[in-house]
């Protein structure tokens, strides 16, 4: 039933000015917003099938606690139907030629095997399909699993399934038993595995980069257990056990039980220059405060430890919410464990205690590696389609790096938020709508520059 | 074993607040020369699960109280608060020095750690037409142990009634029904005994009817503005008065007193309860006097070591006495009396200069001393 | 013809933030029979494509001409449901939120008392929505300029993106020159940069800027008007001009903490102690102390910071790079100084710095760590009194400088500037913007935004994001030349109102006036924020906020008190059982 890929291009010929945003996490969806807003076209293009980013996968965010998709949804759905912005989500940029002012983009719509128009987001496919509960969901840090269709997250804009070409059955294989069984529960008739590709050409404007991170693989510090022993898991990944819309409903529980001894490790795959990754990446400290709030919330009696060498607790409000938090009972103990061993059905983390001098064993049955941020897997490939140059961490490049943080060394090219470096989320929005600042002066320069010109011819 | 439940103790006196900056052992001026070190102290309860023992801990005797650590604190930690509620675990099993165990319980039965009768207590005002506070008076003088029974003390509780009488204020004394006002029994840890002293020393205060009162001493001045329940009493140090008193030009020196005086800091007074100006200004409206700093003047001013329990536990550390640094100090000055408006100070650097064999360079006096010698 | 409601209502569960203590499904049957209630649902997330769909969908097939969602709070997600019903031809007011989450789920022990608080609060939206009345938004004008309050580093980037865009600016700065702050450094972390060289041409670029006006040696005196359209009044010497603009951009800066507030560390009794900002002045020139060149140097942190005792329990952000930078600086320039670094925690947060932090201790600083707890002298030198906490020993640490990390702390006339703008401060005495995540250059206050250290302390790469957020912000307003008006506002019922003026008595936002011929009270429906406090002063009950009026509040409380004795549910704070 395959049909031979074919590519249909279509061109698109904007006459007012326009911008494009790669990367729909909250620094492209506010950069976004914030052009759209003041008139300007923006095609926001995203590789995963739904915006929404790293937030989305936050259960609480600091210091305020508030639950992060509340805080980020109603900027989702502006996004989804505001009048000035496409949303291209599911795709991917591939080649950018010309200059600041007059960039040609190509576009790839990648084929969810899914008719937008029809797919209601009833979910019914889901739970037929033949892999449900047996593909590791990358939403979900991989701590649970999903079927081969699905959305990432229940408030997903749009709320389109997707079928995931690189487990699904029917395209990994080329037949899925008898009959299609997502077909036959679909009671829009949504699904087409006839879509193909499809390329997009743009012209804009000005281009802003808001591609986001990565987190850094503990596997590569295995003095610390992380794949070898259950309980030993990321940050990332517990704060997917902390969610109400995770894998245990905000749960936080390993095999169905929940810990009594819960160990903090900071600094895991940062502040490292034995592994060659030297910066501080910023947003831990505070991230692991809150966890360890959530932890103590969630988990009546449980012992609480976290093991820091530095607290950065430097935003706003930030020393305030250390303070609380401490004096719920948490303890700070200053020292970087050196190893996680295992002790019958329990691990023990192995540290010097360096405010009495002391080595200590403590004993867990949940160790949260607090790890670092990374630039994203293909940041080389990415710079490379856009000319970007990478620093020496192997993010985006600014300009300079006091004064003009938003500008990449590509005029007509902005950087927003973690791509260009670690941020939180206050720092994050901040620095783009100053990258969509940058952008907008840009336009209107180049618009009345346009403008000279056809007046002048 | 001295078993305590450190986690419920801990989250109680709020040591989870603390981050360990260490500014506490920084300033603790008992730190240098002992075992006590209330950041490390504070450190191990909170890291020792649920049970600590306090057996080896005797540096928890060692602190003066002077108070230094929560004056500092960024966070508003209180270590002193906890040596004394660790003091407490001790007292509790009765372990603690004889020398601490008579003054406590001569506290009990006589009303004074020093053994010495009850009924002696206003004999020191005998001959200076002192009234009873019973016969009615605005203030109460609350004189204290010390400067009732304690003849170098004596010497600051009759020149302060010269100089009231002298400035025409009403007030009068309890005499032998004053009891002590337990502020070294609840640094000493002895905290059921305090509560039962204050809540008679209250009933004693409500039955005179008084309103308004001022003390020899910092300690029984901190003690009952702080300590006490609320009751409405307006509690003053007497150097506050004094200085109303020369504020409002109420005192006629008749002779100058040309010394170079310097003036030290009591912690009950200055680092505890902010009054560091009243005493100053009291000491330069005498007459004649040229008063110089010391550099640990004010909130740094170097604890005498009387504080805390510690005058009867002398010579139970070693190293130099803090009250013989402070001669030092005060000799550096050029000063050739050294000025104070605590008995226990009075008492510890008196004792410091006959140790040091300093007599001839340095006189230790209380204020009222000065001023009375003036009028 | 009367009207006849036809309500639709839909409970959320929020995933299980909701539905986790309140039973949605049968706080959906309660509601279906409601009085008005022609459908009720109830869905995972309200908020979602599908929840929304399911809104626009009844209202188009059910004729649906109310809409009460209950789920979080109007905060979260009001707009998102008003601009859901519109995109139907439903007018967004004629929508009404309950807030069964902040107010109920979240608050509340699991139970049958829960529930049916969530059920009264339910019914009592319904009660309100049936006599909601549809209002319009009205556009004013914005007026095509914007102010910018302070000329430093934030002002100054602010300025210039509003200009580039092609709109024009006022600078106000009340000092002779521009550049702030940042004028006073010598060199930045971590580059090391001289900061003349990053500020030049940055304030040659604004002051020659055709779209820029800089009034240098200026105040601002007063603030009238409202988004779109505010005068402001700008005195210059004795010269008082007007300023028409549309929005406004505060970035009056901070000062630095009075090291003299810690009379234990010595400032201004021993020449030997200094602070961070003084060693700036210092190390354009040479760096000296008590009238040589210090061998034995120490910075101390956190002066001023992180500091309940003084008031200031925030962390000032800046300082431990400052020092670092300084700290290195010494070393480079005194081969034979000895420089030690007390520190409580290191923060090297930002890019660059880490690494910085590992380049200063290579050249020789040494990091101690243990916040000093006085400075006592000692001869010709003074001594630090400190515990390093990494040795757990007490120690005294010679010293003929000492350099004070001091924080920053919010200006002596924040009040003033409050004032002026009637803009709230957070608890640490900064200017608090709308939101701390999402909306870190707003205010409560529609047209004025902040930029820089005026709303918290930051460094330079972080004041100048913010100052081109603000800018972005700004550009919003002024490229549509228009803003919508909230329409939920004080509305004067005329012959009522006797012209007393009390309601002007209690309006903190000048939004009521005496019409000078008529002689009753109008409302500026842009300054007004629909409080109501001038409905609680009005003696004769003349004015009404709309969309909140007396009979839509009390057809609220009257449903409530229907319900008779309140169970109160238990709260979460303290377990206690509670006889149902």
């Amino acid at each position: 039933m395959t049909s031979p890929a074919s590519f249909s291009t279509t061109q698109s010929n904007s006459t007012s000015p326009t911008a494009l945003i790669i990367g729909a996490g909250i620094a492209g969806i506010q950069a976004a917003l914030d052009m759209a807003d003041a008139g300007f076209e923006v095609y926001l293009v995203e590789r995963s099938p739904s915006i929404g980013g790293r937030m989305a996968q936050l259960d609480k965010t600091f210091p305020t606690l508030d639950c992060s998709s509340c805080i980020l949804t109603p900027k989702m759905v502006d996004v989804g139907r505001h009048p000035n912005i496409h949303l291209l989500t599911y795709s991917e940029v591939v080649q950018v030629n010309g200059q600041a002012g007059q960039f040609h983009v190509q576009i790839k719509k990648k084929p969810r095997y899914v008719d937008e128009d029809r797919c209601r987001g009833c979910g019914l496919c889901a739970e037929a399909c033949r892999l449900q509960g047996h593909v590791p969901s990358d939403f979900d840090a991989r701590v649970a699993k999903r079927s081969a269709i699905y959305v990432p997250f229940p408030q997903a804009v749009p709320m389109v399934y997707t079928v995931d070409p690189e487990h699904c059955i029917y395209l990994t294989r080329g037949v899925c038993g008898k009959t299609f069984k997502c077909k036959d529960a679909c009671p829009e008739d949504a699904i087409d595995f006839d879509q193909t590709e499809q390329i997009l050409e743009v012209d804009v404007g000005a281009i802003l980069v808001a591609t986001g991170f990565d987190v850094f693989d503990p596997r590569r510090k295995p003095e610390l257990g992380y794949g070898l022993y259950p309980q030993v898991i990321t940050s990332l990944e517990f704060e997917r056990l902390a969610s109400a819309s995770g894998p245990t409903a905000g749960k936080i529980a390993l095999n169905g039980k929940p810990p009594k001894r819960v160990v903090f490790i900071q600094c895991v795959g940062s502040r490292d220059t034995n592994l060659g990754i030297p910066y501080c990446s910023r947003v831990c400290c505070m991230a692991v405060t809150k966890q360890a709030h959530l932890a103590h919330d969630r988990l009546p009696g449980a012992e609480i430890t976290v093991f820091y060498i530095d607290i950065r607790a430097f935003g706003k409000g930030f020393e305030e919410f250390y303070d609380r938090v401490r004096r719920e009972g948490i303890l700070y103990r200053r020292g970087n464990p050196s190893e996680v061993l295992q002790r019958g059905d329990h691990v023990v983390v192995r540290a010097e205690d360096t405010l009495l001098g002391e080595l200590v064993e403590v004993e867990a049955d949940l160790v949260v590696l607090a790890v670092g941020m990374r630039p994203r897997k293909d940041a080389d490939q990415v710079g490379q389609m856009l000319n970007l140059t990478l620093d020496q961490d192997g993010f985006f490049q600014e300009e300079h790096p006091k004064v003009r943080t938003v500008e990449s060394t590509i005029p007509g090219m902005f950087l927003a938020g973690c791509c260009q470096g670690p941020k939180d989320i206050p720092d994050t929005v901040a620095h783009a709508k100053a990258a969509a600042s940058a952008a907008m002066i840009l336009l209107t320069q180049t618009e009345k520059e346009m403008g000279a010109v056809n007046a002048a011819n | 074993m001295l078993q305590i439940e450190s986690q419920p103790f801990a989250l109680d006196h709020d040591l989870f607040a603390c981050i360990q900056c260490g500014k506490c052992t920084g300033g603790c001026p008992m730190a240098i020369k002992t075992q006590l070190n209330p950041r490390v102290l504070i450190y191990r309860l909170l890291t020792a699960g649920n049970g600590y023992d306090l057996e080896k801990h005797e540096e928890l005797w060692d602190c003066t109280t002077c108070g230094t650590c929560f004056s500092r604190c960024p966070k508003e930690v209180n270590p002193m608060e906890t040596v004394i509620a660790l003091r407490s675990v001790f007292v509790e099993k009765g372990r603690v020095h004889q020398n601490v165990k008579t003054a406590l319980e001569s506290t009990y039965r006589h009303g004074n750690p020093l053994t010495l009768p009850r009924e002696d207590r206003g004999a020191w005002a005998k001959d200076l037409s002192v009234k009873l506070m019973s016969d009615g008076a605005e203030y109460l003088y609350y004189v204290g142990c010390s400067p009732s029974y304690d003849p170098k003390a004596q010497k600051t509780s009759r020149a302060l009634v010269r100089i009231l009488q002298r400035a025409g204020v009403d007030f009068g004394i309890l005499g032998k029904e004053e009891n002590c006002c337990a502020s070294e029994v609840r640094r000493l840890g002895e905290l059921g005994l305090f509560e039962m002293m204050a809540e008679d020393n209250q009933e004693t205060l409500k039955r005179l009817g008084v309103g308004k009162m001022f003390t020899t001493s910092p300690h029984c001045f901190n003690t009952f503005s702080n300590d006490y329940p609320k009751n409405g009493v307006e509690v003053q140090h007497y150097t506050q008065v004094l200085a109303n008193i020369v504020d409002n030009d109420e005192l006629e020196f008749t002779s100058k007193l040309e010394k170079t005086v310097t003036y030290h800091d009591p912690c009950y007074l200055g680092k505890q309860n902010g009054i560091y100006d009243e005493p100053r200004a009291v000491l330069k409206s005498i007459p004649g006097i040229k008063l110089v700093e010391m550099d640990r003047s004010r909130e740094k001013s170097l604890c005498c070591e009387g504080g805390g329990g510690r005058m009867w536990l002398e010579g139970t550390n070693p190293g130099e006495r803090l009250a013989q640094t402070r001669i030092k100090e005060a000799i550096e000055t050029g000063a050739e009396i050294l000025a104070t408006a605590c008995p226990f100070c009075l008492l510890t650097l008196d004792e410091a200069v006959k140790l040091l064999n300093a007599e001839d360079k340095l006189q230790v006096m209380d204020i009222a001393e000065l001023v009375d010698q003036a009028l | 013809m009367a009207f006849i409601p036809r309500v639709g209502v839909y409970i959320c569960h929020c995933g299980i933030n909701i539905a986790a203590t309140v039973d949605v499904k049968a706080v959906a049957e309660f509601a279906a029979h409601l009085p008005g209630v022609v459908v009720s649902r109830d869905y995972t997330y309200m908020c979602s494509d599908p929840g929304q769909a399911l809104i626009k969908d009844d209202i188009a097939e059910l004729k649906l001409d109310r809409v009460v969602v209950a789920s979080c709070s109007p905060l979260m997600h009001e707009p998102t449901f008003r601009a859901t019903v519109a995109e139907v031809d439903l007018n967004p007011y004629c929508f009404e939120m309950a807030n069964i989450r902040e107010q109920c789920s979240w608050v509340h022990e699991d139970g049958m008392s829960t529930t049916q608080k969530a059920m009264q609060l339910v019914a009592s939206a319904v009660a309100k929505a049936i006599i909601l009345q549809p209002l319009q938004q009205r556009q004013a004008p914005v007026t095509p300029t914007a102010l910018v309050i302070g000329g430093g580093i934030a002002g100054i980037h602010s300025a210039l993106d509003i200009a580039n865009a092609g709109f024009h600016v006022t600078i106000v700065e009340r000092s002779p020159n521009l550049g702030g702050h940042v004028s006073q450094l010598h060199q930045t972390f971590p580059t090391l940069e001289s900061t003349a060289d990053l500020l030049n041409p940055l304030i040659d670029r604004v002051t020659h800027h055709p779209y820029v006006t800089v009034m240098t040696e200026a105040e601002v005196t007063e603030v009238t008007g409202y988004v779109g359209n505010f005068q402001v009044k700008v005195r210059q010497g004795d010269k008082t001009t007007e300023v028409p603009v549309g929005v406004i951009v505060v970035a009056t800066g901070f000062e630095v903490f009075d090291a003299h507030l810690k009379p234990e560390l010595g400032y201004g009794v021993y020449p030997e102690v200094i602070t961070t900002a003084d060693f700036e002045q210092l190390a354009a020139g040479e760096i000296w102390g008590n009238g040589r060149e210090p061998e034995r140097v120490v910075f101390i942190h956190c002066v001023g910071s992180r500091d309940q005792s003084v008031g200031n329990p925030y962390c000032s952000r800046v300082c431990c790079m400052i020092s670092a930078k300084q700290a290195r600086l010494v070393r480079e320039h005194l081969p034979n100084s000895r420089v030690t670094v007390f520190y409580t925690d290191m923060r090297a947060y930002g890019k660059g710095s880490e690494e910085f932090y590992d380049s200063v201790r290579q050249k020789g600083v040494v990091y101690r760590r243990g916040n000093p707890s006085e400075i006592i002298r000692r001869g010709d030198l003074v001594v630090v009194m400190a515990e390093d906490t990494l040795t757990g020993e007490p120690v005294e640490v010679e010293a003929d400088l000492v350099v004070l990390a001091v924080g920053m702390v919010p200006r002596s006339d924040t009040d003033v500037i409050a004032g002026l703008l009637k803009l709230a401060r957070s608890s640490d005495g900064f200017f608090m913007e709308a939101h701390p995540k999402l909306r870190p250059v707003d205010t409560a206050m529609a047209g004025i935004f902040l930029a820089g250290c005026c709303q918290g302390p930051k460094d330079i790469p972080e004041t100048i994001a913010q100052a081109r957020a603000a800018a972005a912000t700004v550009m919003i307003p002024l490229m549509r030349g228009q803003v919508q008006v909230e329409a939920a506002v004080a509305s004067i019922q005329e012959e009522l109102c006797a012209g007393c003026e009390q309601c002007v008595e209690v309006c903190a936002f000048a939004a009521l006036q005496l019409h000078p011929v008529r002689g009753v009270m109008s409302v500026n429906p842009v300054l007004c924020q629909g409080c109501g406090a001038c409905t609680s002063a009005c003696p004769s009950g003349a004015i009404s906020i709309k969309h909140f009026t007396f009979d839509q509040t009390m057809a609220q409380i009257d449903v409530l008190s229907d319900f008779g004795e309140p169970t109160i549910p238990t709260p979460k704070v303290e377990a206690e059982e509670v006889a149902i």
